[in-house]
């Protein structure tokens, strides 16, 4: 069996994961990569329309500045963020996306002179200032108070993920990629590396390491229709959750993003509406002004996607084979603007959907996008639980999201959480030795090797697509956008039976090499445990906060439900064991209106009832 | 009326010694915007799940999903049933390592060349936190973006006759990358820096100017403008190089 020492793994290739490599590459040590595919490949590259940074350049950001970002995120969280965390989020990210400059990403900077721009449909001037030509510019996004999200025409994402991983090669990072690490090595006190199935040639080996990360980013494919890549399975978060001692945050908190084209789910960018592009009805007519005079189009993410469902749920919907859907026009943003700055949707929608933007409507819905939820980590990244374990990016917790990310703001927090994660790292890896006890390495393989032999040989009856499809229905019907202790608590039982069921699959191939029904059986038993992680707590969660919406219990209860959700799971339980804290312990914002969405709040202040 | 679709896919796995080899055919009726990503995880739900093949973003961003389709390299899940004909065949990438069946090891391949051409901003200067960012103009930032838009598909590389003839040639993926550096005033390299990466037989003097590169690119990149540029400034370097009172 191979055994691959490093002074850091990073587990996960994607902005986040090479961020923090670099960071430690670049002091000294030696950092090691996995991942499911090549580096670049990583659903990092997917984010298309901005990353925010309070640079106020451009004239519709004037005045922006890291309190007016903290603000916006502490809103758009829903008052579920940790606010040190975001805080040291929005007082970094200008550091962040400048350091990005640097190492190459070509950002569109600010054009002096007249313009116009769209707002509502509606046309509008305005005026760049000389003094600022060059400089970083910025477009605007949801349930932000300034123009704040940074671009590369709509290629945001892969722009910034090619620059990094450039300088993940100067510095001499290691990557490893076509890998997956299927569990973590640990003494229930210290963790010590993983162990990793090669999806090249299905052999399994150990990787040793002072300290290791977890950067594997979300878990929407647990969800049938989801904007994510086909590997955004949450490995990650099960192997930190199969360790028994480390928890999970907030794992109810389900971003769902409101344009995912229909069919296929692959989503068009917020710049669409932050440029100027509408949402139509069924009649062709605006209706998120009606629902959101102030914010319309751009209220925040949750928001949008529950009034489109309100909206559809008057019947308004556009019927299509596909179920009811919504349309968003971008027809008068003209052709000049689409085939340059949003050129990735033109494709999008010329190559999956057939239809001309320039010319049509795309018909959209809301699509599972993002998980809040992940690792739970202190402000260091460090994971609770475990000592030399960390995470950073959506995989993590950190917790600057809350209970509803700001579109834009997850790009930054890969760079930033990478900066300020991968720096605690340096210093743990500076002030820390290990050693390795090979008992517990050893037994530790030899537990997945046994999963293995028993998937090929073993008396499982399940087959592996079948039981995965059951999985993705209980989540599609009952653990959506509106949800309800009916539809929860029937979710929680089906899921669990769903759970055994995944504990008994049996492969119909032989299992050999980089077998891919060998790595989703491997997978999928952890999958379903994220699953009931998610229903379970949000069957727990009787309020209502940012992406989660209880009909039956619509207010948000900041009187008893200002806390974070941590769901631990001990090796053969059929449900998580939750624990809460609370969602903040420095509070610069004491919770209030968000200004959007509508919604009724219980303070803190009201007595029980 | 609904057509059967015939897809005969080849299939190898080198972890199974009982393996050779071969091409197998899969039936499949066709549906409703059918794609390639569609078609191939049915087979493998369906029919066959050890069938190997790679899918990452599905939204054609990532390049992970490049193979040979009816004989020309092309990514699989922007590529609709309905543009082809009934009998499909689908075959790995050439130029890559085989991982098994579809599926062929590119991350090894694009490492070594960002390697090979020192893919990164090439600086003297410190990154100063307390800064203000460099300018740049939006037409400069918008002339790099439109080569970065490269993905690493490998398609160009599969479709090219050098890199079929020799191992160690660049490709235009990395001729591309090249010119994107050029570009951007923020790499401090010299010609004679780049002439020593790309003036060679595995660099620019290898193309023959077949151009299959540009015809297959999914994303569309210029190709050819950029062969020719850096094949003209390197050229001219060379040509200095000969005459020294040109220096």
């Amino acid at each position: 069996m191979q055994i691959i020492y490093s002074d850091l793994l990073c587990i996960g290739s994607g902005l986040a994961g090479e961020r923090v490599a670099i960071e430690a590459a670049q002091a000294g040590f030696d950092a090691v990569c996995l991942s499911l595919v090549p580096p670049r490949r990583s659903h990092s590259s997917a984010a298309q329309g901005g990353m925010q940074a309070a640079l106020g350049n451009c004239i519709k950001g004037e005045g922006d500045c890291p309190d007016v970002h903290f603000l916006d995120t502490v809103k758009g969280s829903d008052w579920g963020c940790d606010q040190e965390v975001a805080r040291m989020f929005a007082d970094n990210a200008p550091v962040a996306i400048r350091q990005m400059a640097y190492w190459g990403v070509p950002w569109n900077t600010v054009v002096p002179g007249q313009s116009c721009y769209y707002k509502g449909g509606e046309k509008l001037e305005k005026e760049e200032k000389a003094d600022c030509k060059g400089l970083i510019t910025a477009r605007d996004f949801g349930g932000t108070a300034k123009w704040r999200a940074c671009y590369c025409s709509d290629g945001t994402g892969h722009a910034m993920l090619y620059a990094l991983d450039n300088v993940a090669v100067q510095s001499g990072v290691k990557v490893h990629d076509r890998t997956e690490a299927i569990s973590l090595i640990h003494d229930n006190e210290k963790c010590m590396g993983a162990v990793v199935r090669c999806l090249k040639t299905g052999e399994l080996r150990a990787y040793l390491a002072k300290a290791t990360l977890i950067a594997t980013g979300g878990f929407g494919r647990i969800y049938r229709a989801s904007t994510n890549a086909i590997i955004n399975e949450g490995g990650g978060l099960v192997i930190a959750l199969d360790t028994g001692v480390v928890p999970l945050g907030n794992m109810e908190a389900v971003q769902f993003h409101p344009t995912g084209i229909v069919p296929t789910d692959i989503l068009v960018t917020e710049g669409c509406r932050g440029d100027g592009g509408t949402l139509l009805d069924v009649n062709q007519e605006r209706f998120m002004h009606v629902y959101e005079p102030e914010k319309a189009e751009l209220a925040s993410r949750d928001v949008v996607s529950r009034r489109m469902t309100e909206h559809i749920r008057k019947d308004l919907g556009v019927k299509s084979p596909y179920g009811d859907h919504l349309w968003m026009d971008i027809r008068h943003l003209g052709e000049k603007h689409i085939t340059t700055k949003l050129r990735e949707v033109y494709e999008i929608c010329k190559n999956f959907l057939g239809i001309d933007p320039i010319h049509e409507l795309i018909p959209v819905r809301p699509t599972q996008h993002y998980s809040m939820g992940g690792v739970r980590t202190n402000k260091d990244g460090a994971a609770y639980g475990l000592k030399g374990l960390f995470s950073a990016g959506e995989a993590a917790c950190w917790d600057m999201h809350g209970f509803n990310r700001l579109g834009g703001n997850s790009l930054a927090e890969t760079v930033v959480a990478g900066m300020i994660v991968g720096e605690k790292i340096v210093e743990f890896l500076k002030e820390n030795e290990t050693g390795f006890d090979t008992g517990v390495v050893g037994s530790g393989l030899k537990k997945q090797q046994e999963r293995i032999e028993k998937l090929i040989s073993g008396e499982g009856k399940e087959e592996v697509y079948a039981v995965r499809d059951a999985m993705q229905d209980v989540l599609m019907d009952y653990v959506g956008i509106f949800r309800n202790e009916q539809d929860l608590s029937l979710a929680v039982d089906k899921l669990k039976e769903i759970h055994e069921r995944a504990n008994n699959i049996k492969l119909k191939s032989n299992g050999l090499g980089a077998n891919p029904e060998m790595a989703m059986a491997l997978r999928l038993p952890g999958m379903v445990r994220l699953a009931l992680c998610v229903a379970y707590g949000a069957l727990e969660r009787k309020e209502s906060r940012g992406s989660h919406a209880r009909e039956d219990y619509p207010e948000r209860n900041d009187r008893d439900w200002l806390v974070r959700t941590l769901a631990y799971w001990k090796e053969g339980s059929e449900l998580p064991e939750l624990k809460y804290e609370p969602a903040t312990t420095i509070v610069e914002i004491p919770p209030g209106d968000r200004g959007y969405g509508g919604g009724k709040i219980i303070s803190a202040e009201t007595k029980e009832a | 009326m609904v057509r059967k679709l015939i897809f005969s896919i080849f299939r190898y796995n080198p972890a199974d010694p009982s393996s050779r080899p071969q091409t197998k055919k899969y039936k499949l009726e066709e549906t409703e915007n059918l794609n390639l990503f569609v078609a191939l995880n049915k087979i493998r739900e369906e029919q066959d799940p050890s069938l190997q093949f790679d899918f990452c973003c599905r939204a054609g961003i990532c390049g992970a999903c490049a193979m040979v389709i009816n004989g020309r390299p092309g990514l699989a899940c922007h590529t609709k049933a309905k543009d082809l004909p009934a009998d499909i065949s689908l075959m790995p990438l050439p130029g890559f390592k085989l991982v098994g069946d579809l599926s062929v090891d590119t991350g090894t391949w694009f490492r070594s060349m960002n390697e090979k051409v020192e893919s990164w901003v090439h600086t003297d200067k410190k990154f100063d936190p307390q800064a203000e960012e460099e300018r740049m103009g939006n037409d400069v930032a918008e002339k790099i973006y439109e080569l970065e838009r490269c993905i690493e598909c490998g398609c160009c590389v599969s479709a090219c006759a050098t890199a079929q003839m020799r191992d160690d040639f660049l490709g235009a993926v990395a001729l591309n990358r090249i010119a994107r550096f050029i570009i951007d005033p923020r790499d401090k390299r010299q010609e004679k820096e780049y002439f020593e990466v790309v003036g060679t037989d595995q660099g620019i003097f290898g193309c023959m100017g077949l151009l299959g590169c540009e015809d297959v690119c999914p994303k569309h990149l210029p190709l050819q403008d950029q062969l020719a540029f850096v094949r003209r400034r390197m050229g001219i370097h060379a040509l200095k190089r000969i005459l020294p009172w040109k220096n």
